[in-house]
């Protein structure tokens, strides 16, 4: 039997971890990794607190579920315009990106 | 006993794959340790007893995403991704460390300072049907509005995306 807290304090390391990951990098893909962990840890604490403290209900885990659906939707189109800021500044750092058009 | 030797084990995994993840200069090896979390996650959903969860999580990102992930690194630089090695400012490593720790700390202690009352589960996953009839019924504590949006959200990202990364025309 584990206590819920573990699975809270799992998910605290991963979220800042995550938070950590997307403050240092200067890379657009490594941020969006680190995007992914955040999600990831959100993801952890929906399907603990559904499992552990409300056992009757299935709201937790339906909400999990869409949240993937819409990770893989967000870093789909987050990817597209990261190959496009790619083609017109030849660099994906943050730095090199001054304005959206030119 | 066994749950808690596997919880042990999932999350030092976790924790070190995400570690190396956000600590390693190599972009690819940035996204393998990625894999590995998500696997990581998977399996702490096996042990939440939510099989289909678990199932869903290793299809679509360790399966889907983690393959956009490839392709977009592949895809965007033959010079400078692939051998890249990303230097990290020493102060910007700082500052984030420490944007990281404080709000650990003020989530441990939010943690500290509640109490929870952990249920004992009696170890039986969610049957497929009862998720299937919740998923697609319209009643209540049923979900087929959320179901249908996250559809029609898809279709228009798979449109959004072609758009965005169409190559333009030249004329």
């Amino acid at each position: 039997m584990i206590p819920v807290e573990c699975y809270f304090a799992l998910s605290a390391l991963l979220f800042f971890i995550g938070v950590y990951g997307f403050t240092t990098r200067r890379n657009l893909i490594a941020m969006l990794i680190s995007v992914e962990l955040v999600l990831n840890a959100v993801d952890i604490n929906f399907a603990a607190i559904n499992r552990l403290l409300y056992p009757n209900g299935m709201e937790g885990m339906f909400m999990t579920l869409f949240v993937i659906g819409v990770a893989a939707a967000e870093s789909a189109v987050a990817i597209a315009i990261i190959i496009n800021v790619y083609r017109k500044f030849k660099s994906d750092s943050v730095e090199a990106i001054q304005n959206m058009k030119r | 006993m066994g749950n808690t030797v596997m919880f042990i084990i999932l999350a030092v995994f976790i924790i070190a794959s995400a570690l190396m993840c956000v600590t390693t200069t190599k972009i690819m090896r940035a996204a393998t340790f990625m894999l590995f979390v998500l696997f990581g996650v998977a399996g702490i959903y096996f042990l939440l007893d939510y099989t289909f969860l678990g199932a869903a999580q290793i299809s679509v990102y360790a399966g889907g995403v983690t393959m956009i992930y490839v392709f977009a690194i592949q895809l965007v630089s033959k010079r400078t991704l692939q051998g890249l090695e990303e230097r990290v400012k020493s102060s910007k490593m700082i500052t984030g460390a420490l944007a990281a720790l404080a709000g650990l700390v003020v989530v441990g202690l939010i943690l500290l300072k509640t109490g929870f009352y952990t249920q004992e589960i009696a170890g039986v996953e969610v049957p497929m049907k009862e998720i299937g009839t919740a998923l697609v019924g319209s009643g209540k504590y049923q979900y087929v509005l959320p179901f249908e949006f996250i559809s029609v959200f898809l279709l228009a990202c798979i449109i959004g995306g072609l758009v965005v990364a169409r190559k333009e025309d030249k004329a």
